[in-house]
């Protein structure tokens, strides 16, 4: 696949829960290589939904997603096979409460990509290492702080070598003095040329590291542009009120 | 009336094969139970598939263990003992298997009685099971499967030890329950401790003392089981906390 090309292309989503809730309405968006793409809009709007579709999480009602070239949508597909190579990190982390640290983060690599447990750890210490948690890799998720929970969370998705990272409100549920630290290891990811897609109300990092921001309202995307667009030049008149209330 | 239970010395023997049948009937009989309701909780917490075979197997399996459960629920265990003894192992269905351990436990007894337990128990643990693996937060089933994991490896490496260690008290419950109701089996004539008791009755032609001290030993079996429990459940709850 070209580094320049489309890694995942959206094509009229549509996700209805309880056949009147329209959470997404025909959204289309095209994702290309080292995009970061960040997606804000108000509670409700479909962020979540939408990004969730991205990997299946949420099974769309119709519409395509056209991950690598196949319609992960589509039936018959080995979603699976695919999910691995998309990485998720959520607001309440979700780490394994029974599992250490590295044993969180050697898991998938063993059983989906059946990788020796030496390598495996090997992979999973050299990221902890990077992040700054090597010393915690025997240690049980309930001992770790909010913070550093998210940074194993996303290191744990990174062991899988995804070639797309899909971060779901990820400051969301850490106390202030922690959003830092994982906003870091984002911003350090972003640079690395990792194609991601972030949910946030972390207008700052927005700002700062995306390639294109969107805000979504009521299932559709309204208005998708560069940052210094977006933030300077906002065409609608929602986005106008939604930016005036969050700056 | 007087007591004499330095008569009952004589007998010791028979109350303690009692116990040890007793014990070995009701451990394998929770073992065997657990895994039934492994697989009736997982057939009734299972999805059906888009294909019309799919969700006709499915339904088939849904309807099989719910009326599974209604049945054992619904029916003394009395009943349900005597009918795998006298019903389903009759010589033109399935035939008494033949075989003796440790001297004391005979196949031909044994076996009904461990099927008819197991089949009890079953059904009850299933909804227990049940509940365990729909206490475990779904995120946690969101985040393994985002890592390309299967169905399969997210219930096995992620739900199951996490909800098996949240019924872990209700499982060793159950192990004090069948150590009690394991007593309706003396009526086929499975020599645990009721039915020795009953024998020791007989030949002593005491009927106060044997039973007395069967449940004095029935006592001595579930008390120091449910403190086991207690315990692990308190240290468990700190773990937690840690
Ligand atoms: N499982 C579900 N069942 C029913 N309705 C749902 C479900 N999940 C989401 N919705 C509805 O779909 C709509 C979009 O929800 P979504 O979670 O995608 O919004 P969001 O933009 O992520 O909001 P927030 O900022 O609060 O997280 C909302 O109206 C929500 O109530
Ligand atoms: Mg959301």
């Amino acid at each position: 696949m070209a580094t320049s090309g489309n890694l995942i292309q959206v094509k009229d989503l549509v996700k209805t829960f309880d056949s009147r809730i329209h959470a997404l309405d025909h959204v289309s968006l095209t994702i290309n290589q080292g995009d970061v793409v960040v997606i804000v809009g108000p509670s409700g709007s479909g962020k979540s939904t939408f990004l969730r579709s991205l990997n299946l999480l949420e099974e769309p009602t119709s519409g395509e997603v056209i991950f690598e070239g196949v319609n992960i949508a589509g039936k018959g597909v080995n979603i699976d096979a695919h999910r691995q190579k998309m990485g998720m990190v959520f607001q309440h982390f979700n780490l394994f409460p029974h599992l250490t640290i590295l044993q969180n983060m050697t898991l998938a690599p063993m059983k989906v990509k059946k990788m020796p447990q030496k390598e495996a750890e090997e992979k999973a210490l050299a990221l902890l290492e990077r992040v700054g948690l090597r010393d915690r890799a025997g240690a049980y998720p309930i001992q770790l702080s909010g913070g550093q929970k998210q940074r194993v969370a996303i290191v744990r998705a990174l062991c899988m070598e995804p070639e797309v990272m899909l971060f779901d409100e990820p400051t969301s549920a850490l106390d202030p003095e922690m959003v830092g630290e994982v906003l870091e290891v984002m911003r350090s990811l972003a640079r690395e040329g990792m194609t991601m897609v972030v949910v946030t109300h972390e207008m700052g990092f927005a700002r700062e590291v995306a390639t294109r921001v969107i805000f979504m309202d009521t299932g559709k995307v309204v208005e998708e542009a560069p940052p210094e667009e977006f933030f300077q030049n906002p065409k609608s008149d929602r986005l106008k009120d939604f930016l005036a209330k969050v700056l | 009336m007087e007591l004499h239970f330095e008569k009952m010395l004589q007998y010791a023997p028979y109350f303690e094969k009692g116990v040890i049948y007793t014990i070995v009937l009701s451990a394998c009989s929770v073992a065997i139970g657990f895994a039934l309701a492994l697989m009736v909780a997982l057939i009734r917490l299972s999805k059906p598939g888009r294909s019309t075979l799919s969700k006709a197997v499915n339904k088939a399996l849904h309807l099989i263990t719910g009326l599974y459960i209604e049945v054992v629920r619904g029916t003394p265990m009395l009943v349900q003992v005597m009918i795998v003894n006298y019903v389903v192992f009759n010589p033109a269905l399935i035939p008494k298997p033949k075989f003796t351990l440790f001297g004391i436990i005979t196949g031909d007894l044994f076996v009904p009685a461990l099927v008819a337990i197991s089949l009890n128990s079953g059904a009850y643990v299933a909804e227990i099971v049940r509940g365990g693996i729909q206490g475990v937060d779904y995120g946690q089933t969101e985040a393994c499967r985002s890592l390309g994991m299967s169905k399969f490896q997210n219930m096995w490496y992620i739900v199951l030890p996490q909800g098996i260690k949240n019924i872990l008290p209700a499982i060793a419950n159950e192990f004090v329950t069948i150590i009690k109701e394991s007593s309706v089996c003396s009526v086929i004539g499975v020599q645990e401790l009721m039915k020795n008791a009953q024998m020791v009755q007989g030949a002593s032609f005491m009927p106060a003392e044997p039973l007395l001290i069967a449940a004095g030993l029935y006592l001595c079996m579930t008390i120091p089981t449910s403190k086991i429990i207690a315990y692990f459940e308190r240290r468990m709850r700190r773990g937690d906390q840690r």
